[in-house]
């Protein structure tokens, strides 16, 4: 199996869904020439042309509009927000059309978009270049909204997104195109949006998160088993909306020690609906209060850079919580 | 690998902010060596400077992990130490306590605050297997019971009827972990820079070495050092960045000859460094760019930022390599001051010793070309500066001087330019200032 990297598989996963079918298309700003500024789209110009490759205005609101027209029509777009900042423009269309069509329309319309959008920072962006607003669009009911963390995800969650029928909201995280590579089948295959996975087992704390703290995460805990015998149960929710409860619960009642962790901000973020579930579902299964690792709540990523360091999770912020978890 | 405990693990530090990794130079101690703290250890290379690892602690040299050549990210472990002394004497129980740390303080130390506060998943357990929490040891922050503890006591109890459970949850596990630790599942994290968006791959670091003509003799290679490498690519986006121009002066300078013969010896009786005719140079060229700030500034396309502190760099050579070490706020020295400086500089720069410190905030670059002989020269500015002055060298010519034919001793000064900041007016004028400075140096010129 082929080792890539996590933007080599949102690619190849557009290729094969843009060769498979005819209705699928991609637009954005500079997806087509040249070839996305991440380079998410390179080639595909080349070889599906711009009919089906389309440069589009700087316009989020219309990037989004003409999807969602587009998708009514039986078309399944892909829409690209070059970063996920850029995308409040196209919040409405996304909240009171894409998401209410089928409702709205007592299930005769139908709006089967993806919206992929590079969320996070940590690469020297600043203000708008590195926010996660996952949170922004988290409590719509008629959204679906995935994460992925692994390369072999990305792939299959896109191709899943892109044949649901129903709007995905796929939040790629733009420090992982290069740092997160692997395995990853040259073949067809989907992975199901609202099944988590686990990615560690364990026995002293669970960690559950999504996207790129999952890394650190990851590295924590290697760390820790290898130094200090501490085992973490690591849960990849790869789905937001919606959530996979069962898989959530069942990770906590492995060790009843819960942390969350995610880069958007700690108030009103995935996290407090993580923890809201846990303690409907199982409290008597806790045996430490919740835990929450987030960004803090500033208003944006700091441009500067020792500031961005802080605001930033890393390892060793991660390892530290996970040990004083450990020992609670 | 060693089992004792006093060993400790020395790691690669962050040499800077931006800093991933960096390449094993040399090894300055070897097994066995003692080592005293802040001695340095061995030499590292990066792209921008190379350092010297110091020792944190007293001790002797233990295994090393990473060899000389050897690239190593930030935080991973090159060598062990042994910090032998009073360490060394514990008794192995004591150390097995200290290993467990925090653990077994929590338990045998006097906070018990926790101890009676029982998580949902404790009393829920409790009541499952009908225990009294009492029976149970604590092995939480505070002497807390843990769902672990709980578990545990019910295994242990299920064996060999109720007894103390283990005071350590991790204790144990974690020779048996350590040999195998399981890999996470599903994905594979490869090590690559965490820092800026650097989407292209970092350049290769290699070896310094040399391939002899055993096998073809025409032609031998060189690797590019680190060093090399940064020059390159300085070079590279200096020439294709900025539009260069280029202009030169003549300067008159046999009164400064004359002085600087005169109070040379007893300057380096005095002070202990030589008096060089580029510290006057120096004096000659910051107090010029006093007078047009605007050459000590850079280009920031919708504006152009002039630095109120003047920071020359100066130019240093080596036989592979060129370095720019800074003179900070060069405007508020005086001409011995500056002596002094630039010895000091050229020193570190030859003995390798230049810090990341030394090296940045330059605002103006000055070459001594004549230092090998040059008399002309078309220098790079040095990015993102907006000029660089070289002075060439000291030549006994025939000149016209008044209608009569005179034997002055003549210096070329060259200076290329960012003509995006400069034109020829304002650096035609700043030459002749420089000029008129080098010429204006008398038996009356104060060094202090």
């Amino acid at each position: 199996m082929p080792v890539m990297e996590y933007i080599d598989a949102i690619r190849l996963a557009m290729k094969e869904e843009l060769a498979r079918d005819e209705s699928v298309f991609v637009l954005g700003e500079d997806v087509g020439v040249k070839g996305g500024v991440f380079t998410t789209t390179k080639g595909l110009i080349d070889e599906f042309g711009e009919m089906r490759v389309m440069d589009t205005p700087l316009a989020e609101s219309a990037i989004a509009g003409v999807a969602i027209g587009a998708a009514m029509h039986g078309m399944k777009p892909i829409a690209e927000m070059q970063y996920s900042d850029f995308m409040l423009p196209a919040t409405n269309q996304i909240i009171s059309e894409a998401a209410k069509i089928r409702y709205r329309s007592n299930n005769d319309w139908s709006c089967p978009i993806v919206i992929r959008a590079p969320i996070g920072g940590g690469i020297f962006g600043g203000l708008y270049h590195s926010q996660c607003p996952e949170s922004i669009f988290f409590g719509t009911p008629g959204l679906k909204i995935v994460a992925p963390f692994t390369a072999y995800d990305a792939k299959g969650l896109l191709k899943a997104a892109v044949r649901d029928p129903d709007p995905v909201l796929f939040f790629e995280n733009k420090k992982c195109y290069k740092l997160i590579k692997g395995e990853v089948p040259e073949e067809d295959y989907t992975v199901p949006i609202g099944v988590a996975n686990l990615l560690r087992e364990g026995q002293d704390i669970t960690v559950i998160g999504y996207s790129q703290p999952l890394h650190f995460v990851l590295q924590a805990a290697e760390e820790l088993e290898r130094e200090e015998g501490i085992t973490a149960h690591v849960l990849d929710l790869r789905t937001l909306q919606p959530l996979d409860r069962e898989a959530i619960l069942e990770a906590v009642k492995t060790t009843g020690k819960v942390m969350i962790i995610h880069e958007d901000n700690k108030t009103g973020g995935v996290g407090a609906e993580v923890s809201a579930i846990i303690a409907e579902e199982c409290l008597y299964d806790l045996d430490a209060p919740i835990m929450r690792l987030c960004a803090p709540d500033v208003p944006a990523m700091p441009i500067s850079p020792p500031m961005e360091k802080f605001y930033m999770l890393n390892k060793d912020k991660v390892k530290e919580s996970m040990r004083q978890l450990a020992l609670y | 690998m060693p089992s004792n405990n006093h060993w400790t693990e020395v790691a690669m530090p962050q040499l800077a902010e931006s800093l991933v990794s960096a390449t094993i130079g040399k090894w300055l101690k070897k097994p066995g060596d003692r080592i005293e703290q802040y001695e340095p250890i061995c030499e590292v290379l990066t792209d921008k400077v190379n350092a010297e690892i110091p020792s944190t602690l007293d001790g002797v040299m233990g295994e090393i992990l990473a060899a000389e050549g050897v690239t190593v990210s930030v935080g991973d472990i090159i060598c062990l130490i042994d910090a032998e002394s009073h360490e060394a004497e514990l008794s192995p129980a004591v150390e097995k306590a200290q290993d467990i740390g925090s653990v077994s303080q929590a338990t045998t130390g006097k906070d018990v605050s926790m101890r009676t506060r029982y998580s949902p998943a404790v009393q829920s357990l409790a009541a499952q297997h009908d225990l009294n929490l009492n029976d149970i040891k604590g092995s939480g922050l505070g002497g807390r019971i843990t769902r672990k503890d709980v578990l545990a006591f019910v295994e242990q109890r299920g064996e060999a009827g109720p007894a103390a459970v283990s005071a350590s949850p991790f204790e144990g596990r974690n020779q048996q972990v350590s040999s195998e630790p399981s890999p996470p599942l599903g994905t594979s994290i490869p090590n690559v820079r965490h820092s800026g968006l650097h989407l292209t791959e970092s350049p290769r670091i290699p070896t310094i070495e040399v391939e002899g003509a055993g096998t073809g003799r025409s032609e031998y290679y060189i690797d590019v050092t680190p060093i090399r490498n940064t020059i390159a690519r300085n070079m590279r986006q200096s020439v294709t960045e900025i539009p260069h121009a280029w202009t030169m002066i003549e300067v008159d300078v046999t009164n400064l000859v004359l002085l600087r013969s005169q109070l040379k010896e007893d300057f380096k009786r005095k002070e202990g460094v030589n008096l060089t005719y580029l510290a006057f140079l120096l004096k000659a060229v910051v107090n010029a760019i006093k007078d047009y700030p605007i050459m000590n500034s850079f280009w920031a396309v919708d504006k152009i930022v002039v630095k109120r502190d003047i920071n020359i760099s100066l130019a240093v050579g080596t036989e592979d390599s060129v370095m720019t070490p800074v003179i900070k706020r060069a405007d508020q020295k005086n001409i011995a001051g500056l002596a002094t400086e630039i010895e000091e500089l050229a020193r570190k720069t030859r003995e390798g010793k230049l810090t990341l410190d030394d090296m940045q905030g330059g605002t103006f670059t000055v070459n001594n070309t004549g230092s090998f002989g040059s008399i002309l020269s078309y220098p790079i500015v040095n990015y993102p500066q907006a000029a660089i002055l070289t002075f060439e060298s000291i030549v006994k010519k025939p000149v016209v001087i008044n209608d009569m034919i005179a034997v002055r001793s003549m210096a070329n000064l060259c200076l290329s330019l960012d003509h995006r900041i400069l034109d020829g007016v304002i650096c035609g004028r700043f030459l002749q200032r420089v000029k008129d400075n080098l010429e204006g140096y008398s038996q009356d010129t104060k060094l202090y």
